[in-house]
């Protein structure tokens, strides 16, 4: 704690990049006032790696992997987007077998995410048991993703045109099995996160992010539909085969943290859902087009619903084999102007320090696909955030 | 063997730092760590502060804007102190090689007492990473 002058009534607090609480490099800045936390600030470029522009030089297959490596936990979702977006500038028609193993993949790993931020969660809340149970059965789900696409975490089963190989008879049985002891175990959380006294202590009340807020912060994703607001680019713009897949949109209206834990366990009961449909109804035929390496010239947007959000995705190409631009908007980076406010104190509403790791789990805050760069600028000893313009600028 | 290595190889106390990673290894770390895989039969716990910790396992390709706060922090860890390298880009950039902001690999940063390949290596895999450097601390200190 830095205490710049005994009579000040704000506090500075600097959490990370490296904290106990925090499993990636991440600066959050508090200014506290006794217990209170009255405003907050974070620096998410610890993790800046500088993908966008490493994916303009390299060709459109190796990209894939690239992608998939923007974020771990939301690989799925990065390459559904990436190889959809890539497809949408050739304008073809993807076999409708390769589209329902895409939403039975990104539905399994949308489980695995949510069960992993379930566990995180209890974690941060001080409940070790659960998170060591939550744990042990999302091991099954890493099974079965292990099973239909070869790896456990970075999968690689989206490609351009398809996917990368078929799902076998057995594994759709071994995934139904799965299911319902996923389930049955789902069940078995909501009812302790719903009597827990401990879990109602930490969370309810715990970071209020109002419906009205949420929406002009641009909140995505779970911590949108906790308060009360029905967006789901599943629902909104279907893509793949979610049309046909039927499912529900989850919403509370708490608008607090411990909504956000019920809209993630509902969430998985929904995905098991999609996932036995899925297995159930799945066309036979090929499972990938075949594609040209060089896409025409064009741009294409696409929009998937990541498990922590809305996750865009932007292409620009010249008919070359390199995209000319490519972009990305991921869910954390939108949430992450909620979580200031939902870190500070008015009014009736106050933020305990003790609360803050609670709340910031709560947007299951993922940061490797969310890092900007700063620049630090020595001579008059601060640091920016720069745009293109003030770059250009730098540059002359 | 004296008492103090004995109990060293016996409780090793690791720190998990994620210098600009995916999280696909930092899943994989925490996997290991719960009921499944158990690497805590080792006698291993996961250590918030770098002052308690013996061992220090880096995730991800190391980052410029990282790189002085890893340093500061390997500083921080009391002697004698260990650097585990989980997955490729730990151990040498991995997809992320020629990446403007990224160094190649750990080792061009702080001294590496053990590799673990892979993206993201499985929870057996740091497991062995793991079980090697108990051994190599065994016959070294
Ligand atoms: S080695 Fe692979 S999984 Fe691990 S941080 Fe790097 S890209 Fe992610």
């Amino acid at each position: 704690m830095s205490v710049s002058s005994s009579y000040e009534r704000f506090f500075d607090i600097p959490i990370g990049p490296q904290h106990p609480a925090l499993k990636e490099p991440l600066f959050l800045k508090l200014i506290v006032e006794g217990e209170h936390v009255v405003a907050a600030d974070v620096d998410v470029s610890y993790t800046h790696r500088g993908i966008e522009r490493a994916m303009q030089e390299r060709n459109y297959v190796q990209n894939i992997y690239l992608a998939e490596r923007i974020c771990g936990i939301c690989n799925v979702a990065h390459t559904l987007c990436y190889c959809q977006n890539v497809e949408g500038l050739y304008d073809v028609e993807i076999p409708s077998r390769a589209l329902y193993i895409r939403v039975l993949v990104e539905e399994l790993a949308r489980i695995h995410s949510h069960l992993l931020w379930l566990g995180v969660a209890a974690h941060e809340i001080g409940f070790d048991t659960l998170f060591m149970y939550v744990w042990r059965d999302r091991e099954i789900v890493m099974d079965l993703i292990e099973e239909v696409t070869g790896n456990r975490v970075t999968s690689a089963i989206n490609t351009i045109g398809g996917v990368r190989r078929d799902v076998k008879p057995e594994t759709c049985d071994k995934c139904l099995k799965a299911m319902d002891y996923i389930e049955e175990r789902t069940k078995y959380y909501k009812r302790v996160c719903k009597t827990d006294p401990t879990i109602a202590a930490r969370c309810v009340g715990v970071g209020i992010l109002k419906p009205d807020e949420a929406v002009r912060l641009c909140a995505v994703g779970p911590t949108l539909r906790a308060s009360n607001v029905k967006y789901d680019v599943r629902a909104d713009d279907p893509y793949a085969v979610h049309d046909e897949v039927p499912f529900n949109v989850i919403v509370y209206d708490t608008n607090d943290s411990f909504g956000r834990i019920l809209v993630r366990i509902d969430e998985i009961f929904e995905s098991i859902n999609m996932v036995r449909y899925c297995i159930k109804h799945m066309p036979s035929g090929p499972v990938r087009a075949r594609l040209r390496l060089n896409p025409p010239v064009g741009e294409h947007l696409s929009r998937v619903e990541a498990p922590r959000g809305e996750l865009v995705h932007y292409v620009k190409s010249n008919g070359s084999e390199k995209p000319e631009r490519y972009k990305v908007r991921t869910p954390t980076f939108e949430n992450l102007s909620a979580l200031c406010e939902m870190l500070t104190s008015k009014g009736n509403y106050v933020v305990n320090i003790a609360d803050v790791p609670v709340v910031f789990a709560s947007i299951d805050p993922c940061l490797s696909c969310t890092s900007r760069v700063a620049i630090l600028d020595s001579e008059r000893g601060k640091i920016w955030i720069g745009s293109l313009e003030e770059l250009k600028r730098l540059k002359r | 063997m004296g008492i103090i290595t004995w109990s060293r190889i016996r409780s090793p106390w690791l720190l998990h730092f994620n210098t600009g990673g995916c999280n696909g290894c930092d899943i994989e770390v925490l996997a290991t760590l719960t009921p499944r895989y158990d690497l805590e039969r080792f006698g291993c716990l996961l250590k918030g502060s770098p002052r308690h910790a013996d061992v220090m396992v880096v995730t991800g390709p190391v980052t410029r804007q990282v790189r002085d706060r890893l340093i500061r922090v390997y500083e921080q860890m009391p002697e004698p102190k260990f650097v585990v390298a989980v997955g490729a880009c730990a151990c040498s950039g991995g997809v992320f090689q020629g990446c403007y902001n990224v160094y190649p690999g750990l080792d061009a940063v702080l001294p590496v007492d053990a590799y673990i390949p892979g993206c993201p290596p499985k929870p057996e895999a740091i497991i062995n990473g793991v079980a090697a450097l108990l051994a190599k601390l065994e016959g070294r200190l």
